[in-house]
């Protein structure tokens, strides 16, 4: 795979031959950054932490029409998908999530929206230089440089960029730019390396998780369960604003004859989410519900799939109203074993 | 359920409906047929096995096949009116159609069971899970050493099913045992609590599988008398019924413990369940 510089006087230039692909990039929305679409002649700054929102929802939308129909009529109309979509601007975390949770979309089952999305988006990564306070990326299997889930990755060495080509789909983006690129050469390469140590060694929070996925099942009782989970409202936001949290509802929307069939994110700390006609709730409070969330990344998951959900970008210790912090509850966890 | 889409559903028209039980919350009975011959003749299901059925602007529910697939090339379900899928279904007459999804879940292992006696014990709705293994061994009774059932309601308005039962008690190795909560007028069956019944009927354990469907305070009952009589964890099953949406294992909401209840499950052997945390809860 190749790697190329981009100097950053021709940037502008760069995000303009992308904005011909209908190109998302980080874009403050009222006070969140969240991916948003680029206009021609926009400016795409790379200077931000982490968008609020990830950017799950290109190949996850909030809501998705799955079919449409005309209600009496007995028609299926699948919507069209064959937009293609590059998202620049990608953390590795953020990526990672993305290829973690299409193992889910793979099981047994092919999810066909889901898997159509990732076909057709190009996710081009920024290695992070300057984690953020409650990032643990390294701790979980990623790294401020981790290029899993990419196709091109960043690196912002100051007064260059270097690209790094990780599939065809990345080569394929460096081919259509090549124009405005240069051959890497080794003192880029050195910069890249003396860069991503000092990322990693700014890694202030980590989660030791050696024990955890086997040792969650014992716990299962432990009081810890309702002191981590007291304060919490049930706002969802952990698992919204969470990159790898893929659980939706689905609903029937119809407005006149026209209806169609769309599912939404949900969450697994509404106290909703398992009730069941009846009244009877599986998960009846919070306990149970903050008890499952860490169970379903640290437990459930790695059994069927061999991997930790969650890949430390930190969400949810920032955006929680109430500070639950899942470093600490794992912490907590650890000491309970 | 297309090949490149298992959101899609397939169309089916209800052939026959009936009510089983009265009150609120009514069950009823539907007999469907798919209206794609090509569907009709590739479907094939389990006992135990589930499928998404649904009215489109309404919304879609998990329901159990209800017959066996020795019945014919018609699937059934009973429906009990609950909320707003259940209650659009319950709305539909012969000649509408539904929409099917399925089949979905693991069954009960009734071909492993070959050679055994049967213990079905059901009570109210959980007959509609319990029937297709019924009429699966009814209609390969040589290949089973016999079959008790055990089915309870609150009372005889409540038992689903009710015709069928009649012609079991001709048979040698067929008996059904049923039983209401309250003594009524004209009963000629069982009075008490299905868990006692089972208890008074003291069924051997040698040789037998027993599987137990119905609401969860009588599921424990049961599972306690069960090993009261002498059975081991493997020789019970059950299944589970938890909140679901996507029916294949995506949308994360049906989980007990590690287990996707709509894939992993609905059918659980006890030696199995016993260790799934939030399994009964
Ligand atoms: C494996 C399995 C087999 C089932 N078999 C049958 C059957 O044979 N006959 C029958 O009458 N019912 C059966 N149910 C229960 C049935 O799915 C619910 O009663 C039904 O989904 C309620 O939907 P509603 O739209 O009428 O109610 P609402 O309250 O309007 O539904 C809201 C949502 O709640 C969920 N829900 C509510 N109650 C339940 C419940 N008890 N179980 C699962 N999800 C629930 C569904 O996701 C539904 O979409 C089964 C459930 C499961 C999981
Ligand atoms: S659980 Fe929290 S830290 Fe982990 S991926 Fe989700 S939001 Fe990020
Ligand atoms: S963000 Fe905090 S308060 Fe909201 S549901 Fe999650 S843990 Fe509870
Ligand atoms: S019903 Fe969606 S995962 Fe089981």
């Amino acid at each position: 795979m190749s790697a190329m510089l981009l100097n950053k006087e021709k940037w502008p230039e760069f995000v303009k031959k992308l904005t011909g692909k209908n190109l998302w990039a980080p874009k403050l929305d009222g006070e969140a950054m969240r991916f948003a679409p680029v206009a021609e002649g926009e400016e795409v700054s790379l200077d931000y932490g982490n968008t609020r929102v990830p950017p799950k929802g290109a190949t996850f939308p909030q809501t998705e029409t799955m079919y449409r129909f005309l209600v009496g009529n007995m028609e299926i109309e699948e919507p069209k998908m064959d937009e293609e979509l590059v998202l620049l601007g990608v953390r590795p975390c953020d990526a990672r999530a993305m290829k973690i949770i299409e193992k889910l979309f793979r099981w047994d089952y092919d999810d066909p929206y889901y898997l159509k999305r990732r076909e057709l988006v190009t996710l081009v990564g920024l290695a992070c230089t300057e984690p953020g306070l409650n990032c643990f990326c390294s701790s979980v299997g990623g790294a401020p440089d981790s290029s899993e889930g990419l196709d091109l990755l960043i690196y912002d060495l100051g007064d260059r960029f270097l690209l790094e080509a990780v599939t065809v789909k990345g080569e394929t983006l460096i081919a259509e730019t090549k124009e405005l690129l240069t051959d890497s050469d080794a003192s880029a390469v050195k910069a890249k390396d003396k860069l991503m140590a000092d990322a990693g060694a700014k890694i202030r929070r980590t989660v030791d998780h050696d024990g955890i996925p086997e040792g969650l099942p014992g716990l299962w009782e432990d009081p810890l369960w309702k002191s981590v989970s007291a304060s919490c409202i049930g706002c969802g936001t952990c698992t919204y604003l969470c990159p790898t949290c893929h659980c939706f509802d689905i609903q029937d929307e119809v407005e006149g004859f026209e209806g169609r069939r769309c599912r939404m994110w949900d969450s697994c700390m509404f106290e909703e989410y398992t009730l069941h006609t009846s009244g009877h709730n599986t998960r009846p409070t919070r306990r149970e519900r903050t008890r499952n969330r860490i169970n379903h990344k640290y437990n459930y998951f790695v059994d069927k799939f061999d991997v930790i959900a969650c890949v430390g970008c930190g969400r949810c210790i920032n955006l929680c109203p109430v500070n639950i912090d899942i470093v600490e509850i794992l912490r907590r966890v650890k000491e309970a074993l | 359920m297309t090949a490149d889409n298992p959101y899609i559903p397939y169309f089916a028209t209800i052939e026959d409906n009936w009510y089983e039980t009265g009150g609120d919350r009514c069950i009823k009975t539907f007999k469907v047929v798919f209206d794609d011959p090509a569907v009709r003749d590739s479907w094939s299901h389990k006992p135990g096995q589930c499928a998404m059925i649904g009215v489109l602007g309404e919304g879609e529910s998990m329901i159990s096949i209800s017959c066996s697939p020795t019945e014919g090339k018609f699937l059934r379900f009973s429906v009990m009116k609950m909320g707003k899928v259940t209650q659009a279904l319950h709305k539909l007459e012969t000649g509408d159609k539904i929409t099917v999804r399925g089949p979905y879940g693991n069954s009960f292992p009734v071909d492993d069971w070959q050679g055994k006696k049967i213990l079905t014990i059901g009570g109210g709705i959980g007959q509609a899970p319990l029937r297709p293994i019924v009429e699966y061994v009814k209609a390969n009774r040589e290949k089973y050493a016999g079959l008790t059932m055990i089915y309870g309601a609150r009372s005889s308005g409540d038992l689903c099913f009710k015709g069928e039962f009649d012609e079991m008690s001709k048979c040698d190795d067929l008996s059904c045992h049923l039983t209401i909560d309250i003594e009524e007028e004209d009963w000629s069956h069982n009075v008490g609590f299905v868990p006692q019944m089972l208890l008074d009927l003291n069924p051997a354990p040698e040789n037998t599988v027993a599987v137990t469907c119905g609401p969860p305070i009588m599921i424990r009952f049961v599972l306690e008398n069960l090993k009261k009589l002498g059975f081991s964890d493997e020789q019970i099953y059950t299944t589970l019924e938890n909140r679901m949406k996507c029916g294949i294992g995506k949308c994360g909401r049906c989980n007990a413990g590690g287990m996707y209840v709509c894939k992993d499950g609905p059918v659980f052997s006890y030696a199995v369940l016993k260790d799934i945390p939030e399994a009964f809860a």
